[in-house]
C-alpha cells in the first residue's frame, strides 16, 4: 500500500538534478522540448517569478547577517562586517533563554501534540456508528479552521482570572491562579490549548490510511486467535506506520518554529521566562528594535537547525524504518 | 465503510464470555472519551458566545460558563454600529477574494505543468517549490524584502507574498498525475493545444480539486493576521482579524497593569466576545458544508493507487 503524504518521493529525491540536468543532456533537446513544450513552460513562468521573488530572495537576504544594514537601503545590506552579529547573540543571555525555551515547547509539543491524533484516530475507528463518527470528526476539526487570533481571544478568555479554569479551581481548590502572566503558568496553557487545536485535524491523515487497511488482514487475524487489542497491535498500527513516521519527520523539521504567531498573541513581559521563543525573541529585536541584522543572524541560525533537524530525522528514519520523505 | 459491519460480526462470532464483556466495557470507555473530547473542543465557542451576551458584571463575577448571564445585546449593537468594524470586515472579503484568485491561478498552473512527466526541467521546477517547504528566508530578509518593494500599506502586501502554498500545490499535482492519460492524448489528437486541453478537459474534472483548493485558500486568507499586522498601518486598511487582535492586545495591557484595570479588561471581556463571534460567523456557517470537501481534499493528496 503505498502512501504519499505531503511530498511525493520524486519530488524531493531529484533535488540534485538541479546542477546536472544541463550538461547531462545532448545539446538540442532543450530546443525540441521548448519547441513541443513551450505552452507548459509558459504556465511555469510566473510561478517561478513568484518562487524568485518571494522566496529565494529572502533566502539570499539573509546574507544581511553578516552585513550592516540600514533601513531604506539595500536589501543585501551596505557593507561586510563579518560575524560581529554572530558573536553579538552568542552572548547574549535572553537569546539562549528564548532558546531553551524553544527547545522545551518544542519538546512538549511533540510529547502531547504528536500522539493524541494516534489515539484519537485510532478511538474513532473502534466506533460502529458511522453517523456518531462523522458527527465527532466534525466538531473536532472546526479548531483547525479558526483563525490563530480567535484562538488566542479564547485562551485569554479561558485562562483570565474570571475565566472557566479559575472557576474550576476556585471550586476546587478555593483559590485562583494568575494563568496568563505567571511564567511557571505559561507552558501548561500553551501546550492544552495546543492540543485543542491540533488533536482533531491531525487525525485526518491516519483516518486516511486506516481506510485503506486490507479488511481481510483483520480476517487472518481473528482466525488465528488474535483479539481486539491485538489486532489493533498486530495490524492496524503497522498499516499506519508509514503515516506514522512521515508525518513524525515532518513534526520534527517544524520543532524551531513553534507556534510563533499564537505565541506572540498571547505572551506578554511578566512570562518572557518561559514564552519566548527564538522566532518571538528575533521579532521584537528585529521589528520594534529594528536590529535587523541581528535579527537576521538569529533568523538564520533557527532556519539551519531547522533544516538540519528535518535532514538527520529523514536519513534516521530511512535506516531504522525503512520510510522517509525522500 | 466495511469496518462496521465486520466488527458486529466479531461480536458475535466471539464465544468467549468474558472477552465480549471487556469489549463491551471498552466500547463504552471509548464512547464517554469521544463524547467528553467534543464537549471540550465545544466549549471555549460555547463559552465565547455566553460572554457576549452577559453583561459586564457577571462576567467579572467570574460567573460566566455556559449560559449567557445579565442577558445584553447592548455590545454588539456598539460594535455592529462601528464603522470601522464594517470598513475591515469589508476588506477581509476583498483580500481574501484576490488573494484566493491569484494563488489559484498560480498553483493550478505550475501544478498543472509539474504534473506532466516528460516536461523536460520537471524535476528542478520540482525541486525549486519544495526546497521552500524545508528552508525559507526567515521573517527579517522578508520584511526588508517586502518593505523595499513598497508594498507596505497595500493590498500587495497581503495577497501577494504567500501566494503559492508548496502543500496545496503537491496535492494539486498529485491530482492531475491520476488522470486518465487518454483523456489527454485522445484531446491532442483532436487538435487542441496544451492550452486547449488544460481549459477545455483538464479543469472541467476537476471540478472537485479546484473546489477543494478554493476553499483551502479562502479560509486561510481569511484567518490571515500576521501580514497584514506587518505591513499595513492604515486602519482603513486592516482586516477584521487586526481589528480583533487590537483589542485582544489592548486587554492584554489593561490586564498587566493590575489592580482597577482588571475592570477595563473585563468590559473588554465582553466587547472581545462579540468580536469573535461576529468574525466566526461565517466560517460556522459553511463549515458543516464544506468540511467534506477538506477531508476528500487531505485524501486525494495522500492517496497513490
Amino acid at each position: 500500500m503505498a502512501m504519499r503524504l505531503e511530498v511525493p518521493p520524486e519530488a524531493a529525491t531529484t533535488e540534485p538534478a538541479k546542477r546536472t540536468d544541463k550538461p547531462k543532456n545532448k545539446p538540442g533537446s532543450w530546443k525540441l522540448a521548448i519547441k513541443r513544450d513551450w505552452r507548459l513552460y509558459t504556465l511555469v513562468l510566473l510561478p517561478l517569478a513568484y518562487f524568485a521573488v518571494f522566496r529565494y530572495l529572502p533566502m539570499a537576504g539573509n546574507v544581511i547577517a553578516f552585513r550592516q544594514f540600514q533601513p531604506g537601503g539595500s536589501i543585501f545590506g551596505e557593507k561586510w562586517v563579518g560575524l560581529k552579529y554572530v558573536t553579538l547573540f552568542i552572548n547574549d543571555s535572553s537569546f539562549w533563554q528564548a532558546f531553551q525555551n524553544t527547545i522545551v515547547l518544542g519538546v512538549l509539543t511533540l510529547l502531547f501534540c504528536f500522539p493524541m491524533p494516534i489515539i484519537f484516530a485510532l478511538m474513532l475507528n473502534e466506533l460502529r456508528s458511522q453517523k456518531f463518527k462523522k458527527f465527532v470528526q466534525t466538531v473536532a476539526y472546526l479548531p483547525h479552521f479558526m483563525s490563530v487570533v480567535i484562538i488566542a481571544g479564547m485562551i485569554l478568555q479561558n485562562f483570565s482570572m474570571t475565566g472557566t479554569v479559575n472557576q474550576i479551581a476556585n471550586t476546587v481548590f478555593g483559590s485562583t491562579v494568575n494563568f496568563t502572566q505567571d511564567a511557571a503558568w505559561f507552558r501548561p496553557m500553551y501546550i492544552s490549548s495546543e492540543v485543542w487545536q491540533t488533536m482533531g485535524w491531525g487525525a485526518i491523515l491516519y483516518l486516511a490510511a486506516l481506510t485503506r487497511v486490507d479488511e481481510s488482514l483483520y480476517e487472518a487475524a481473528r482466525i488465528d486467535g488474535a483479539n481486539r487489542w491485538q489486532q489493533t497491535w498486530h495490524v492496524t498500527l503497522p498499516a499506519i506506520r508509514p503515516t506514522i513516521i512521515t508525518l513524525l519527520i515532518l513534526n520534527i523539521g517544524t520543532f524551531m518554529a513553534v507556534g510563533f504567531e499564537k505565541i506572540l498573541l498571547i505572551y506578554n513581559p511578566l512570562n518572557y521566562e518561559t514564552s519566548d521563543v527564538i522566532s518571538t525573541y528575533l521579532y521584537r529585536v528585529g521589528l520594534e528594535s529594528s536590529n535587523f541584522s541581528y535579527a537576521a543572524a538569529i533568523g538564520m541560525f533557527e532556519s539551519v537547525i531547522g533544516l538540519t533537524l528535518i535532514l538527520s530525522a529523514n536519513a534516521l528514519s530511512k535506516r531504522l524504518a525503512g520510510t522517509s520523505l525522500w | 465503510m466495511v469496518k462496521g459491519t465486520t466488527m458486529k460480526e466479531t461480536g458475535v462470532l466471539v464465544k468467549d464470555m468474558k472477552v465480549s464483556n471487556a469489549m463491551r466495557v471498552f466500547r463504552g470507555v471509548n464512547l464517554v472519551f469521544l463524547l467528553v473530547v467534543v464537549f471540550l473542543t465545544l466549549y471555549p465557542f460555547l463559552n465565547i458566545i455566553a460572554q457576549s451576551f452577559s453583561s459586564e458584571g457577571f462576567i467579572n463575577a467570574g460567573q460566566v460558563n455556559l449560559f449567557p448571564k445579565g442577558f445584553n445585546t447592548e455590545t454588539y449593537r456598539l460594535i455592529l454600529a462601528d464603522s470601522s468594524f464594517w470598513r475591515n470586515y469589508g476588506n477581509t472579503v476583498l483580500y481574501t477574494v484576490v488573494a484566493t484568485a491569484i494563488s489559484m491561478v498560480l498553483t493550478t498552473s505550475f501544478a498543472y505543468a509539474i504534473a506532466k512527466k516528460d516536461l523536460k526541467g520537471r524535476s528542478v521546477f520540482i525541486g525549486i517549490a519544495v526546497f521552500t517547504m524545508f528552508f525559507n528566508g526567515g521573517l527579517i530578509p522578508n520584511y526588508v524584502l517586502i518593505t523595499s518593494l513598497g508594498m507596505r500599506d497595500t493590498l500587495w502586501a497581503v495577497v501577494l507574498p504567500n501566494a503559492i502554498s508548496v502543500f496545496n500545490l503537491l496535492i494539486m499535482k498529485s491530482f492531475f498525475e491520476n488522470m486518465p492519460r487518454e483523456l489527454e492524448e485522445a484531446a491532442a489528437i483532436d487538435g487542441l493545444t496544451q492550452y486547449g486541453v488544460l481549459f477545455k478537459v483538464v479543469l472541467p474534472l476537476s471540478k472537485a480539486i479546484v473546489a477543494t483548493m478554493v476553499l483551502f485558500y479562502a479560509v486561510a486568507n481569511w484567518n490571515s493576521w500576521f501580514q497584514a499586522f506587518l505591513y499595513l498601518d492604515n486602519p482603513d486598511l486592516f482586516p477584521v482579524t487586526i481589528y480583533l487582535r487590537n483589542m485582544i492586545a489592548g486587554v492584554t495591557t489593561a490586564g498587566s497593569a493590575g489592580g482597577t484595570a482588571e475592570n477595563v479588561g473585563q468590559i473588554a471581556a465582553n466587547i472581545q466576545s462579540v468580536t469573535i463571534v461576529l468574525t466566526v460567523i461565517p466560517i460556522l456557517c459553511v463549515y458543516p458544508f464544506v468540511q467534506k470537501y477538506f477531508f476528500s481534499g487531505v485524501m486525494l493528496g495522500s492517496v497513490k493507487e
